[in-house]
């Protein structure tokens, strides 16, 4: 981890009373610089903030966000919940799949793209509703896959 | 998208749906600000809870608590007291508090002020999903501007009240929206809920008096102060609902409590698809029982559905049609609930594992006769016996399936492999 990481997390810890509140948003940090929290990553994140290694895996190990085994540089999650599977989202998942030539949990050989089904984003009037990194997409229809993967390299 | 066609007299969609309501200037332009001006400046804490409990304002999360009575509830003398804003908004089907935070930030921290002044709060944590990544931007930006106009900060105002308003994110748990295991996440720890009681309001983050309010919750109160308890009933009083599903415009449409299910759907959200028949709607998230045809007439409020056999919750209403297979709809509603048991309790991490089990079976045709009385004994085990209410809503909506669907079931079970799907 970079020491401008380990600072970073030194600042979330400043902005609560314990500084275990910190963990989730520090774990945040690590992930996107290391790209997922291997061991290595978790432990840096215990010595930054004074935790038992043991009790940051627990967490991180929690939380769906976070990522313990490598994933590609851009992660789709299409969401599988009701209203976009009311909207066809499986026909979507499959296009995905297709385009990709993964499964959904897998990561293209060339470290592009993993692929996640996720539950509700919270986008429904956009279903079927998918997540590119930190973007949005609305309405994806199956046609429209690879337009949409085209502009993540 | 879809619904400028809402309502005119909207009280809340209104700051949303004007431009530029992300930026201060506009904001104040438009009268806000004012309110909680007034809040921190003019009425005393007992002046501002009666216009909240006058309006008869509950929260939004889907609890559907009395706000101002949550508020009595926090000890005035405690030195250290916290607001925390539930922003997780992870009941699938809902997305209100999103559509809030994207279209007008400042509303949302116009009420905090609000309610954080209110009971004596100087420190303010907004719990955010992760996935709001735009939203995130917005608030931070709002949350910059308000500080940079002395709305945020210390002596707030002019007065002698400080507001510190932190950002934190969740990390893609469903149970973490459940107000004690987000305080658990907000530590730092796994999202699992704790034992109630002490509720939150007594002994909540860091074991401190902790004001625990939905994002919808808070951007009422700026509406209910501006135009006082009395206008804003008349008014609605307003709930934002979140349609989605099988209907030709989907989206948030803001609508009277009480208004019926057959409106929100027919009139705001633009009907059924061309050649599609209702068929059944959740009309509180997936959490609450759905209703179907019989019930379209029913109000949208909480002694209603209470009444109906369901509930309000979030007010998220997903509306099924004629082309969807009930045992698909369930069994998704399974899955989810299977994939976000916290693992605490028994009946709920084994029950919903075990039910999604034999979903699968019906649904890859190796459903066998006896598979009904098994859901059945299942929820029925279920029942009463799960530690928070994740567990707990899984069995309602299970046994009205199995009671008013029970023919699809039926078909699945004879039919048997008919997959791929
Ligand atoms: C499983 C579960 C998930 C919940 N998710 C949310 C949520 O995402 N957002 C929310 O505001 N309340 C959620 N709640 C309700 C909260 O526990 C709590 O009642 C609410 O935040 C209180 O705020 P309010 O009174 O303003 O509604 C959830 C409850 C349960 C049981
Ligand atoms: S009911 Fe489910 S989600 Fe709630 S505590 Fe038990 S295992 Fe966790
Ligand atoms: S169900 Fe897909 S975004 Fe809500």
């Amino acid at each position: 981890m970079t020491e401008a990481a380990r600072e970073e997390i030194r600042r979330l810890a400043g902005l609560y009373e314990h500084r275990q509140s910190a963990l989730i948003p520090a774990l945040f940090v690590a992930q996107q610089e290391a790209g997922y929290l291997s061991p290595a990553v978790l432990e840096s994140v215990a010595e930054v903030l004074e935790l038992p290694v043991t009790e940051v895996t627990s967490v991180a190990s929690f939380y769906g966000l976070f990522y313990l085994e490598p994933v590609g540089r851009h992660m789709v999650h299409v969401c599988t919940n009701l209203s976009c599977m009311l909207n066809g989202c499986q026909r979507l998942l499959s296009r995905m799949q297709e385009v990709m030539g993964i499964q959904p949990g897998e990561t293209t050989p060339d470290g592009r793209f993993s692929l996640r089904a996720a539950e509700c984003l919270g986008a429904c009037e956009e279903a079927p509703a998918v997540l590119v990194d930190e973007d949005r997409w609305a309405a994806v229809s199956p046609e429209g896959v690879e337009p949409m993967l085209e502009r993540y390299r | 998208m879809a619904t400028e066609a809402a309502m005119p007299e909207s009280v809340l969609l209104r700051w949303v749906r004007t431009e530029g309501m992300a930026e201060i200037e506009q904001y104040r332009r438009a009268g806000g600000y004012d309110a909680a001006r007034r809040v921190a400046t003019e009425l005393t804490p007992d002046q501002v809870i009666e216009m909240v409990a006058a309006s008869g304002l509950r929260g939004k999360g889907g609890a559907g608590f009395p706000t101002a009575q949550k508020w009595k509830f926090i000890p005035k003398a405690a030195p250290v007291k916290y607001v925390v804003v539930n922003g997780d908004e992870g009941e699938p089907g809902t997305f209100k508090d999103r559509t809030l935070i994207e279209g007008c930030p400042h509303l949302l921290v116009e009420g905090i002020l609000i309610a954080a002044v209110t009971i004596g709060a100087r420190k303010v944590y907004i719990y955010l999903r992760r996935e709001f990544y735009r939203g995130r931007l917005l608030l931070d930006a709002a949350i910059a501007q308000a500080r940079a106009a002395g709305f945020v900060g210390e002596r707030i105002f002019g007065s002698d009240h400080a507001v510190e308003i932190v950002v934190h994110p969740g990390a893609g748990a469903y149970i973490a929206g459940e107000e004690t295991a987000l305080l658990e996440s907000l530590e730092g720890r796994r999202a699992m809920p704790r034992q109630r009681p002490p509720f939150p309001a007594v002994a909540g983050l860091y074991q401190q008096p902790t004001l625990v309010q939905n994002v919808e919750t808070l951007c009422h109160l700026p509406v209910i102060i501006g135009l006082g308890p009395e206008r804003y009933k008349e008014l609605g009083p307003p709930v934002l609902f979140s349609v989605s599903g099988a209907v030709v415009r989907p989206g948030v449409y803001e609508a009277p409590l009480g208004v019926t299910l057959r409106s929100l759907i027919f009139d705001h959200a633009g009907g059924m698809r061309p050649g599609r028949r209702f068929k059944a709607a959740f009309p509180g998230g997936v959490s609450s029982v759905f209703l179907t045809e019989a019930d379209l007439d029913v109000k949208m409020d909480p002694d209603s559905l209470r009444q109906a056999g369901t509930m309000l919750g979030s007010a998220a209403v997903i509306v099924v049609d004629d082309s969807a297979d009930m045992v698909e709809v369930m069994a998704r509603a399974v899955e989810f609930y299977r994939d976000e048991s916290c693992g605490k309790c028994t009946p709920c991490r084994e029950g919903t594992a075990w039910i999604a089990q034999v979903f699968e079976r019906i649904l890859h045709g190796r459903g066998r006769s006896e598979d009904l009385a098994l859901l059945e004994g299942i929820a029925g085990g279920m029942t009463g016996t799960c530690f928070c209410p994740l567990g707990e809503s899984v069995p309602p909506g299970l046994v009205a399936s199995l009671r008013l669907f029970r023919d699809e079931y039926e078909r699945r079970i004879a039919a048997g492999a008919t997959d791929g799907r």
